[in-house]
């Protein structure tokens, strides 16, 4: 058609700087051919081909995060922000998805092989799904999806407007829906975590959507900086549709880091899910979507910060104290997991209402902190079985020290961490997003911060108290002998754990030179 | 800083416990006597090499020893600063000197615990080295992270192999010295942001000592401080864990625990809140002496009503400790050096205590003053241990507490009268309270027919205690070495807090005396 023809004379094709986003490619690729191995590999070698296919993958684009890290540009039209707290955050996010991967690798824990179910689709309760637990097979394609996760994870903390911030959500989000349905054992709690992610995450996701149709329609553009240059030179004329969609924008993206009040998702999602799928939404989402909270922040509200600040001070403290609170009262591990995730969400959002290069910082420091332990942790959770597969219940653990010692230690190590007790990165970690806050002047937020970790600390020495001054019940669980991955993961995480609370100077100034935010 | 003395002696004595808990931990299980010998042979070593320090310590010199001070952290200013003074140097000592007595002591307790015998001692071991950072430390972010680890290993030692509600009370323990822990935290950033503001962020005291602090945010900080020591301390109305875990802990684990551990509150006061916070520390002096009153006449009346033997000892502490605050607070040279030899003097007569205790407890396997009675008649010995350990806990002049006491009780009189006046009541009551619990254990006839087997002093019992009693005699008798190496490090912290010893009425009166009055009392002197 001729029409056409003309009209694309007019539109200049977009320039890409295919260097720039060649983490996006390399992670596209590998997802790519994950889908061509389901087809073509014969299923006996698919396994091995899908973990080799992932973690070659998120390796190639860590090391192409990595060749980045002095990049400061707003590739393929503005569209993507490669700076520094992106290349950051996405080479975290690439970390936490080759461990997770390591996690998902594992078939020695469970008697009939892996933490992921045969089949899916099979109602439970069915004839088929009895068959289904004898079987030793696995779904495969959870290694793609993961890819495809992660790939929308790296679109997420890159974007550089609203909307292609909306496309990673999405790309991220769809595959952790069928993630977390794909557990081996107690497929009824999985198919329910799976069904009230999705419900619940397609809700903030059309929050986030309509929060961005109002700031669209406030600022005329998408791109992130000209929404603050649009505040910024706003006189006269009424901001009530850029207050509008801040507050709608910042519930999509409060959803997705779990802070109150909508964390609900966390404990269910997190307990039904299969644990490597757990490990894997959170470290990698929790980093994915305080990337995206920080750059929506600091480069879109950035000229707002003073009406957007006490709004987060309110969401900081309510989160710090639901997670703590809450957490004392869980029974199951996953579940305590859940609303520890919760607290320290708060922690890190102190970071977020700091609004200084220290904050930001502090907070990216923080994630990679929390997320290596928490890795470690749940890691920890998949060894501990009983014969119905994981022993979650926290009665179960009784007296774990006395049979497993060196287990119980590791946990015990990951929970003081988690505690921020010194030498530990937890501490590291807390302490750079607490003098972060004092210096922005939140010092009302680090007294609720050191109140709340107190309380929270309780949970975790209750778990030590279990594992050790308790005598172990007579048909306790059973620690399974894991395979070359799973100790990998523990004994890596204890090792980052160790470091980043003696040694943390590096990654602090890693993440201090990161600084600042792409504009434009 | 001193030129004098290079060798860096607090590494080293941080260094050698932590070797020997890594060999102790790499023992093998089943034998657990090798993992005693090696404990004992490192904690011995470090005894040595603290005596040695002590002896190359330069008692007049200004400032601290010993220093070093290496970039750590240089994102947030931390440096790994260490060093000595007078006052670090006495509570170095104090570890270095219980650490291999509890080691003994605790030969046949660690195997009763829940967890194998190796761990017990590698605990200590660790506990120990924490102990000599928290007091070596001369940056505050190293302090602090030494002050809160240290709860790990003390928490461990005490639910593992503590007694029966052992889990309740390593949990009180561990959530009340957390508590206060984080609200340091909190002041600890506080006080780097300020330095920050002030020029560039540091953690070192030296620097920090030199900050102008608004009084507003001074009274805040010391309150973060003033709370996480007092309930380390544990000054009233801060201590109902300190009973539980005294009562709870292994008998090695509270000579720790009550000796030496608890000093890092009152420590805390002299190196920390005072210096950093002089104008806060002049406003709230008055609530804490009031407090330390209490708390020595709470402590003593609590104690007299105590059942339990090892919860007498502990609520014997919480009164003690208040006579520690009282002169810590009351600014003058001698109760600051008093508190200060207190301190050491406490962790001997209270850890002899608790030995003495542990020995008799162990042997009935009941801490009931109940379950005994008349027992100086069966061990003659372990008995008059008790009375003699217990003369010293109850300031009997000849003994080391006495002096210590006797110190607060002078300087702070200069001061605060009325605050004197009754904290001198607690002395009769500690009569009170240690006679009448070694009447209704030792003296009478037999009550018991059980303890009628009991053992008298075994020959490692002897070991452990003879070190003890010789202290308490030497110190008792001749303080002063202790002292000079003390006083002028309490005369700088408080030259840093700007209060000078009050001058005495009679040379206000004496006209010679009255031209230096001015310039030598300084703008504090009024008491």
């Amino acid at each position: 058609m001729p029409a056409l023809v003309r009209g694309a004379g007019v539109i200049a094709t977009p320039s890409v700087s295919y260097r720039q986003i060649s983490p996006l490619v390399v992670l596209f690729a590998a997802a790519l051919v994950g889908v061509l191995v389901e087809a073509f590999v014969p299923s006996r070698l698919r396994r091995r081909v899908q973990i080799g296919v992932a973690l070659l993958g998120l390796a190639g684009a860590f090391g192409a995060v990595a060749a980045l890290h002095a990049t400061h540009a707003v590739p393929v039209e503005g569209a993507l922000a490669v700076d520094g707290p992106g290349l950051f955050l996405s080479g975290t996010i690439l970390l936490f998805g080759f461990v997770s991967v390591l996690l998902l690798a594992e078939r020695n824990l469970d008697s009939t092989g892996g933490a992921l179910v045969v089949d899916a689709a099979v109602l439970p309760g069915t004839q088929g799904a009895g068959a289904m637990l004898g079987s030793r097979g696995q779904q495969t394609e959870a290694y793609p999806l993961l890819v495809f996760s992660v790939l929308g994870m790296v679109i997420f903390v890159q974007a550089n407007t609203l909307l292609v911030m909306f496309i990673g959500l999405e790309v991220l989000s769809l595959p952790l829906y069928l993630l977390a349905g794909l557990a081996r054992r107690r497929r009824l709690l999985s198919q329910e975590a799976a069904v009230k992610y999705f419900l619940l995450g397609a809700f903030s996701s059309a929050f986030f959507l309509y929060g961005l149709a109002l700031l669209y329609g406030y600022a005329g553009t998408v791109n992130l900086g000209g929404i603050a240059t649009a505040f910024a030179g706003n006189v006269g004329r009424t901001d009530s549709l850029f207050f509008l969609g801040l507050g709608l924008l910042s519930v999509g993206l409060l959803f997705k880091v779990g802070a109150a009040p909508f964390h609900s998702w966390t404990p269910d999602v997190y307990q039904g899910s299969p644990t490597p799928v757990t490990a894997f939404m959170a470290t990698g989402t929790k980093v994915a979507a305080f990337g995206a909270l920080l750059r929506v922040f600091y480069v879109a509200f950035g000229t707002a910060r003073w009406d957007w600040r006490p709004l987060m001070w309110a969401v900081a403290i309510l989160t710090m104290v639901v997670g703590s609170v809450l957490a004392i009262t869980q029974t199951d591990v996953k579940r305590m997991l859940a609303y520890s995730s919760v607290a320290h969400v708060g922690f890190i959002l102190t970071g977020l209402v700091a609004a200084n290069r220290a904050g930001l910082s502090a907070a990216m420091f923080y994630l990679l902190a929390y997320g290596f332990t928490t890795l470690g942790a749940f890691a920890v959770v998949t060894l501990v079985r009983s014969p119905e597969g994981e022993a979650n219940h926290l009665s179960q653990w009784r007296g774990l020290g006395r049979r497993s010692p060196v287990l119980a230690g590791s946990f015990a190590f990951f929970l003081f961490a988690l505690a921020g007790i010194p030498l530990t990165s937890g501490f590291t970690g807390k302490f750079a997003v607490f003098q972060a806050a004092v210096r922005g002047g939140a010092t009302g937020l680090v007294v609720v911060g050191v109140i709340t970790s107190a309380v929270a600390a309780f949970f975790y020495a209750r778990v030590v108290v279990l594992m050790f001054f308790t005598e172990p019940a007579a048909d306790g669980p059973t620690v399974a002998v894991p395979s070359f991955y799973t100790s990998a993961v523990v004994g890596l995480a204890l090792a980052v754990t160790l470091l980043l609370g003696v040694f943390p100077q590096a990654v602090l100034n890693l993440a201090h030179g990161a600084w600042p935010f792409v504009y434009g | 800083m001193s030129a004098t003395g290079t060798t860096p002696w607090v590494t080293i004595l941080a260094a050698v416990p932590l070797a020997g808990a890594v060999l102790v931990g790499l023992t093998p299980r089943s034998r657990s006597d090798v993992a005693k010998v090696t404990a004992l042979v490192a904690s011995v070593a470090t005894l040595v090499l603290a005596i040695v320090m002590a002896a190359q310590f330069k008692s007049q010199a200004p400032g601290y020893q010993f220093v070093q001070s290496y970039s750590w952290i240089p994102a947030f200013g931390v440096r790994y600063a260490v060093g000595v003074d007078g006052i670090s140097l006495a509570l170095i000592a104090l570890v270095a000197v219980l650490t291999p007595v509890v080691v003994l002591a605790s030969w046949q307790d660690a195997e009763l615990g829940t967890r194998p015998p190796r761990l017990f001692f590698a605990l200590l071991l660790v506990t120990e080295t924490l102990l000599v950072g928290v007091f070596g430390a001369t940056d505050v972010f190293l302090f602090y992270v030494c002050f809160e680890a240290m709860l790990i290993p003390m928490y461990l030692l005490i639910g593992s192999y503590g007694g029966a509600r052992r889990s309740y009370a390593a949990m009180k323990f561990l959530l009340y010295s957390l508590f206060g822990g984080l609200l340091m935290l909190a002041a600890v950033i506080g006080l780097y942001v300020v330095s920050l503001h002030q020029g560039h962020g540091t953690f070192e005291l030296a620097s920090l000592e030199r900050l102008r602090i608004s009084s507003g945010v001074q009274d805040w900080l010391f309150l973060g401080f003033f709370v996480a020591f007092a309930i380390k301390a544990p000054l009233f109305p801060f201590h109902t864990w300190l009973p539980d875990a005294g009562a709870e802990s292994p008998t090695g684990g509270a000579v720790m625990l009550v000796g030496v551990l608890d000093k890092v509150g009152t420590f805390g006061f002299l190196r920390y809140c005072i210096p950093l916070f002089p104008e806060a520390s002049r406003t709230f002096a008055p609530y804490v002496i009031t407090l330390a009153v209490i708390g020595i006449l709470y402590g003593a009346l609590v104690a007299m009503a105590q059942r339990d033997l090892k919860r007498l000892v502990s609520y014997t502490s919480v009164a003690h400790f208040g006579f520690i605050a009282l002169g810590c607070f009351a600014f003058t040279s001698e109760a600051g050096s008093g508190a200060v030899l207190y301190m050491v003097n406490h962790g001997l007569s209270t850890g002899a205590l608790f030995l003495v205790v542990g020995f008799l407890a162990s042997r009935r396997s009941s801490r009931d003053i109940a379950a005994f009675g008349g027992v100086a008649k069966v061990t003659p010995v372990l008995a008059g241990l008790f009375l003699f350990v217990g003369m010293s806990s109850l300031a009997l002049p000849g003994l080391n507490t006495f002096v210590s006491e006797f110190l607060v009780l002078v300087g702070t009189f200069t001061r605060y009268r009325v605050a004197a006046i009754a904290a001198a009541l607690g002395i009769v009551l500690a009569a009170l309270y240690i006679l009448i619990a070694y009447q209704r254990t030792m003296q009478g006839p037999v009550v018991h027919q059980a303890t009628l087997g009991l053992r008298d002093l075994t020959t490692r019992e002897a070991w452990v205690m003879a070190p003890l009693v010789f202290l308490i005699v030497a110190l008792g008798v001749y303080p002063k070495p202790l002292l000079d190496r003390i006083t002028p490090a309490v005369q700088a912290t408080y030259a840093l807090a700007h209060r000078y010893d009050p001058t005495p009425p009679l040379a206000a009166v004496h006209p010679a005396a009255l031209g230096t009055r001015g310039s030598g009392a300084g703008g504090g002197g009024r008491p």
